[in-house]
């Protein structure tokens, strides 16, 4: 071996440790500066709509029909669970209309639009990240660019707008869903009367609250598309990269929809 | 006219081209030749701007490709067919859609029974029935994926076409009918082509011109008797390896 080589062992500490910080901001700002161009690309695609239009459609079916079964289902649930934990740690300590005002606020502000945003950031999210990502490496992303069409009008805005309408509707579903779940779970746990429930959920409510409800998931919508699309669009390296891009994109959108859930909450109640 | 003048190309510390000067005029057909990993496959991206040089430029018509803005970029591609070396269809359209797509003149692609006439003419332009255009990417072998990836590349009627790999992955016979399919292809079309390939023995066959690439840069070119007739030692192993063997059996 050729003594002249400096090994990285060997480098004072101070180098080292400039390479270890500056590797990983300057992937950072790349990432920044691609995302970004990313969103310009979308802008720009806006004209473009007998390109994106008729896919946004069928985009649109398959977030909102295709995840409605499970989006029932989990609000269903959660509904239920408030409903129990709030008349455990309730009853008998509060008039029992609060309960009704616990189960509607909590589904409305906090479980259906998280819940609905975090099941998305798996089933939408991780479904783009891939397909995008398998696109990317078996070359149909460049064939699409090779035949003068842009990708951006063909397969990111109607992704990213199919996100930005259905998951409003399906946060309204999951609200209307876990209200009535709770609603029947407090009957049948602590027996509280219809006049209460009522009562309590129309005392606490204000119209301010479905308005919060829809912008965060106006929000979550945004997250659960826009980052997969990028990481997807970002992939390389076989089935494992798209695999890591997979993964990234699920792990990313939830990490920013629970930021984003604490911020919009700073931000607006 | 594609032009090529001193095109440097690198991937992080590796150099993938490294100067490339190289034209190609109209009408004709020149096959690039190399050994794998040499760099042919990134120099047909540059010329459709799918890569862009870090030094030196790539003219199409006269246009620097990496200085158009995206319209005119979009424009410069609608005129050229880019034959993918694995097809690059897409997966969830038929074979129908995807050759369709290739249609890239706005009027014509929304016009349903023009398509239908262009789609059947495309496919028979690459030896396959009208039935194919009915079947998924994933229902065909891999040399009927390269003869759909062919058919969209010409659907657009592209002034210029570039085919990466025709060959590679077929079996001897099935390679010889993509050459004649190739070659029958540029007295319909008249197209101007770009071949990449490392078969020395189809390349000679199709192109007019022949060029090795060779350590990131054009090492010879010329035609097929100039080509077989280079004293240069690169050239001879080159071919060698190729020509020789194929010669004793």
């Amino acid at each position: 071996m050729d003594s002249s080589v400096t090994t990285t062992a060997e480098l004072p500490i101070h180098v080292n440790a400039a390479r270890v910080v500056a590797r990983p901001a300057l992937m950072a700002l790349q990432h920044a500066g691609r995302f970004g161009m990313m969103l310009l690309e979308l802008i720009r695609a806006i004209p473009e709509w007998r390109a994106w239009l008729p896919r946004a459609f069928e985009q649109c079916q398959a977030v909102g029909y295709g995840s409605l079964f499970i989006v029932v289902l989990s609000a269903a649930f959660s509904g239920g669970v408030a409903a129990y934990q709030a008349g455990y740690q309730f009853t008998g300590k509060v008039p029992v209309y609060i309960v009704g005002a616990i189960i509607s606020e909590s589904v409305i502000l906090e479980l259906g639009p998280v819940m609905t945003g975090l099941l998305l950031a798996g089933r939408v999210g991780a479904r783009y990240a891939a397909e995008l990502g398998t696109m990317r490496v078996t070359e149909q992303l460049d064939a699409l660019e090779s035949l003068g069409r842009n990708p951006a009008s063909h397969l990111l805005l109607p992704r990213v707008l199919a996100g930005l309408v259905m998951l409003p509707v399906l946060v309204v579903v999951a609200d209307a869903t876990g209200m009535a779940a709770g609603w029947l779970a407090a009957k049948g746990s602590i027996h509280i009367s219809n006049t209460d429930f009522v009562y309590g959920t129309q005392r606490f409510f204000r119209t301010f609250d479905l308005w919060y409800s829809v912008i965060k998931a106006e929000a979550f919508g945004a997250v659960v598309t826009i980052i997969p699309c990028y990481v997807g669009f970002e992939a390389k390296e076989g089935a494992e990269g798209v695999g890591r891009a997979t993964t990234a994109a699920v792990v990313a959108s939830c990490v920013l929809i629970l930021l984003l859930d604490l911020l919009l909450a700073k931000l607006l109640l | 006219m594609i032009e090529l003048r001193n095109v440097h190309k690198k991937f992080g510390r590796k150099v993938v081209l490294d100067g490339v000067d190289f034209s190609v005029a109209d009408g004709e057909t020149v096959a690039l030749l190399g050994p794998s990993g040499s760099g042919k496959s990134v120099l047909l991206k540059h010329i459709i701007g799918l890569l862009h040089p870090d030094l030196g430029e790539v003219f199409v018509d006269g246009a620097s490709v990496s200085r158009l803005h995206r319209h005119a970029l979009a424009a410069l591609r609608t005129r050229i067919g880019y034959a993918f070396q694995t097809g690059a269809l897409f997966d969830s359209m038929s074979v129908y859609e995807n050759i369709r797509l290739g249609i890239t003149d706005d009027t014509c692609y929304r016009d349903q029974q023009f398509c239908r006439t262009r789609v059947v003419e495309c496919l028979r332009l690459v030896n396959l029935s009208d039935d194919v255009g009915r079947l998924m990417p994933a229902e065909l072998s891999g040399g009927m994926r390269k003869r759909v990836g062919i058919a969209r590349a010409i659907a657009g009627r592209p002034k210029y076409l570039l085919y990466d790999e025709p060959t590679s992955g077929l079996d001897p016979v099935n390679a010889d009918a993509m050459d004649a399919l190739i070659e029958r292809l540029q007295h319909e079309l008249h197209a101007t082509s770009i071949v990449v390939s490392h078969d020395v023995r189809g390349s000679f066959r199709i192109a007019d011109r022949i060029a090795l690439l060779h350590n990131g840069r054009i090492r010879a070119v010329g035609t097929a008797e100039e080509f077989m007739a280079d004293k240069d030692t690169v050239v001879r192993e080159f071919l060698e390896r190729d020509i020789e063997p194929a010669a004793e059996g």
